[in-house]
This record gives C-alpha cells, structure tokens and sequence, in this order.
C-alpha cells in the first residue's frame, strides 16, 4: 500500500520534471512560448508527408504536451519519425515551431532514454556525434558500419549491393576527411558540454520578444 | 561579395559532382569562391537531436570563422544550409544560448557576434549575378529538354530567405532562361524522407516514389536537385524502389549545378557525370565532350 503510494508520487515528480524540462527546452526556441495558442487546427498534420505513419500525429503530440502526458509523447515513435521538413512549421496558423519542438522532445527522450533499445534513430544519431567528435567532419561509410553494427550488423551485408554501386560510380571515398584543429574543436565541445549544464532549468531565460 | 564556400561533408565524398559542378559555375562566371578555412561539420539534423548548445557550437564554430574572414557564406547541401542558419537564427534571438556558445567558441580562440549572412548557390546565382548574364554565357541550350525542377524541402523552409515558401520558382526560371521546359510539379518541395532511407526505409522508399511518380506522370526527361541527400536517395534507390513497388522508373536525377555546367560549355568530367547511376540520356548529352 505504501509502496504504491511511493510508486505513484515517483512517478508524478518525474513527470513534472519532465515536463519542466521541456518548458525549458522549448523557451529556448526563438517564439517557442507561441505553443500555447495551438488551435488544434490539425493543418499541421495535414501537412505533413510521414503523418500516415506515426502513431501520435503532429497536432496530437500537442494536445497531449497541454494535457501534461509527456511520458506518452516521448514513448511514441513520431518524434523519431519525423523527417525535419518544416512543412508543419510553415503552414501552422499560429507560428508554432512544431519542427523544433520536436528536436526539443528528441533531445528529452534520449537524454531520459525514454526510447525502445537499438532503435534505429537514436543509434545513427549517437553514432554521428561520435564520428563528428572524433574527425570534425562526418564519413559517410563510417557512419553507415557504426550504425549497423549498434543495430543490426547483418544487415551490412545486405547493403553490399548498393555500396558496390556507388564504388563504382565513384561516390565512395575511402579515406576519411578531418579538420586541421581538432584539438580546438575538442576542447570548444568540452567547454560545450559544460554550458549545456550550468544553466539549471529553473532559471527563465531572458528573450529579445 | 567575398563568398566563403562551405563544401559540407556530403559533397566531400557522395556527391562530388555537386562540389566540381558548383566550383566550376563560380569560376566560370567569375565569382571569388574561397574554401572556408578548416570548416568543420555543421552537425546536421542528428546532432541537434542530441545536445542543444553543443550542437550549436559546433555549428557555430563555422560562422565565426566566417566572420573573421569577412565574407558570406555559400552552402550548396540543403541541410548545412538550412542548419547553419538556424544556428545564425538562434545566436542572434537568444542571448543566453549566444553566450553559453561564445564561452564555449573562446577556447578555440574565436568569438561569433552575429554579422554573418549564409546563402545558397541557387540564390547567389539567381539574385546576385541574374538570369541576363548567365543566359549570355550559355554554349549548350537546354532547348527541347523536360525538366521536373525538385527543391527538396530545407532550401526554402522553413525561413524562405530567397524564395516563397510554398513555390520557390528560383530554378524553374534559371533553366527555363536556358530554353528548357519546366513540367509542372506540384511535389517539388516534398520530403525525400533524408536520413529515414536508413532509420525506417519503408517510410523513405514509399516518398521517393511519389517523387519520381510525379516526374514521370509528366513526362520529364530528368529530375534536378539541390540537395546530396535528396540526390542520392532518388538516384541510387531508384532499382530499390522499382523492386519494392514493381514500378518501372528509369528517371536522372541530377544536380542543378551539373546541368548549368553542362549549359555553360562544362565537359562530362567537370561535371563528373559518371556518378550519376540513373544514365543521362545521349538527348542531353549527346556530343558531350
Ligand atoms: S497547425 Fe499549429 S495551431 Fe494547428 S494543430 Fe498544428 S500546431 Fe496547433
Ligand atoms: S517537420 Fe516532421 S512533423 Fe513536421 S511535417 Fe515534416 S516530417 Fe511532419
């Protein structure tokens, strides 16, 4: 009974902090605060070319942020799904910056790991930072066999087709390219990660309008 | 104008031609393109999704060498394009987040205030040179050749700095000056689905088709792009995408760049042609050099 009760008023504060979070996350975006005059319009999801194929769409993700069910959002497969095309964010009546945030609950999910294991997204986006960290710059074929071996690393036999193709047409390079001051760039992303937390979310920040 | 070129990881390795092509254009119309010194990568749609100040600083790192250098900067890849100015975006609105990245910006030495403009090649070609000059330097006309003119969705959105939102024309009138016919194409700004063709490939396949449906619906002879990504799933997943769907499409994609080289007097190697899998047909390159 009393265990239960824990249980439940754990789960409430992590769900406030959550959304607290968020709240922070989103004031960040230039005009996020407009998210409170969604209209629930739903053009937003009409435009979008991937909403057939998520199980929350655009406008839903919304109302669910009003109604404080973040837990349900970040668990859903939309924010993964979602191809960053700014459709939504260019028809929304009200200016809503529905692509942002939505980067903004993508960075929420991971940082909570809110999300299923080797899942495909979140593993190519964590293999990315690790090859852009280390070289600067991005390789392509490195990012593919990274990625593959962090989900399914038979599939990278599968690919051997269309990488044959490419060789051939001369589209794969097989040295790859780095920055010349890398141990700038490692130390600015030191520094980075830093400023990522000192700021705690309590803390409104101040904004131009 | 000093146009500081900022390559972008996709055009170092996959998409070549669009770099030789692009460099080629500069050159031949006289326009300075200097390489950004030791430009890093811009950190894409994925590392957004990651950390926020950092993936900021990272891209910012990009600008403020810019702003050193005193120039614009010129990014073909629609998605460094469209990241480096969200980042500009961001660091001039939100001094907070413009603080916490210069502190991280001064252990590199450098500082970003703010001053930098970044541009698309289509807009710098189209606005700051313009159509009359580049029609005057055109040896090969496009006459007779059915283009479906794809943007793709990032060069327009979700700013549209240099053309309309929800039907940019800039490319429909570059090569309509050329003497090519423009085919109607309601799709030209929709997604090609980006990184989704290897995160959720049903996804991305079933896009790409309704691509290259419209093209066909109007008898294009070729797709132009703008962007690597767009680029290589159209192209590349073409045989994949005729497989899945039992379609029959044998559709070129290539990139605007290379086909306003081809106009202006390029060879098939200055282009670098062979990249394109999809064959160009002999229609448009015939007596290529
Ligand atoms: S388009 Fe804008 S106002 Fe309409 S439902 Fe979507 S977010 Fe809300
Ligand atoms: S940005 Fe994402 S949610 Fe918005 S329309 Fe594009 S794919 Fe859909």
């Amino acid at each position: 009974m009393v265990k239960a009760k824990m249980r439940e008023q754990e789960g409430n504060r992590k769900r406030e902090e959550l959304l607290r979070e968020f709240w922070f996350q989103v004031s960040n975006i230039p005009g996020g605060q407009k998210i409170k005059r969604c209209l629930q319009c739903g053009t937003c999801t009409g435009s979008c070319p991937v909403s057939q194929t998520m199980d929350l769409t655009p406008r839903e993700v919304i109302a669910l942020f009003r109604a404080g069910d973040m837990e349900n959002i970040l668990k859903s497969r939309t924010i993964w799904i979602c191809a960053s095309c700014y459709a939504c964010t260019v028809r929304c009546p009200v200016g809503i910056k529905v692509t942002d945030i939505l980067y903004a609950l993508k960075r929420l999910a991971m940082e909570n790991d809110l999300f299923p294991s080797r899942f495909p997204v979140h593993a190519l986006s964590r293999s990315f930072v690790t090859l852009v960290n280390y070289f600067g710059r991005s390789y392509e074929p490195g990012l593919l066999i990274l990625f593959y071996l962090r989900t399914n690393p038979i599939k990278l036999l599968g690919l051997f087709p269309l990488a044959l193709k490419l060789w051939r047409h001369g589209r794969i390079s097989f040295i790859p390219k780095r920055i010349k001051r890398k141990k700038d760039l490692q130390a600015m992303l030191k520094e980075a990660e830093i400023m990522e937390m000192i700021i705690p979310w309590e803390l409104e920040p101040v904004r131009s309008h | 104008m000093n146009y500081l070129y900022y390559p972008g990881c996709s055009l170092e390795s996959s998409a070549r031609s669009y770099d030789v092509s692009t460099r080629w254009v500069f050159h031949r119309l006289s326009l300075g393109l200097k390489e950004l010194e030791d430009w890093n990568c811009c950190g894409a749609t994925m590392y957004m999704s990651i950390k926020e100040t950092i993936a900021l600083a990272f891209s910012a790192r990009n600008l403020a060498i810019a702003e050193k250098s005193g120039g614009q900067i010129v990014a073909p890849c629609s998605s460094c394009y469209t990241i480096l100015n969200k980042t500009n975006h961001i660091l001039q609105e939100n001094f907070i987040l413009k603080a916490k990245v210069n502190q991280s910006l001064k252990r590199a030495g450098l500082e970003y205030q703010g001053t930098v403009r970044v541009r698309h090649p289509l807009d710098v070609l189209v606005n700051d040179v313009g159509l009359e000059e580049i029609k005057a330097k055109m040896v090969r006309p496009l006459k007779g050749i059915r283009i479906a003119p794809y943007y793709g969705c990032q060069i327009v959105r979700p700013e549209g700095f240099f053309d309309d939102r929800e039907n940019p024309t800039a490319m429909d009138e570059l090569f309509a000056s050329l003497g090519a016919t423009i085919v109607p194409y309601p799709v030209k700004l929709r997604c090609c689905g980006g990184m989704l063709m290897t995160t959720f490939p049903e996804v991305a396949l079933a896009l790409n088709r309704e691509i290259l449906e419209a093209a066909e619906a109007e008898k294009a002879d070729l797709i132009v792009t703008t962007c690597p990504l767009c680029q290589i799933n159209l192209d590349a997943y073409q045989v994949k995408i005729n497989q899945k769907f039992g379609t029959n499409f044998r559709l070129p994609v290539m990139f605007f760049t290379q086909l306003l080289a081809l106009s202006l007097g390029a060879d098939r190697y200055e282009i670098r042609l062979k990249e394109n899998i999809v064959p160009i047909p002999e229609r448009i390159i015939g007596g290529l050099p």
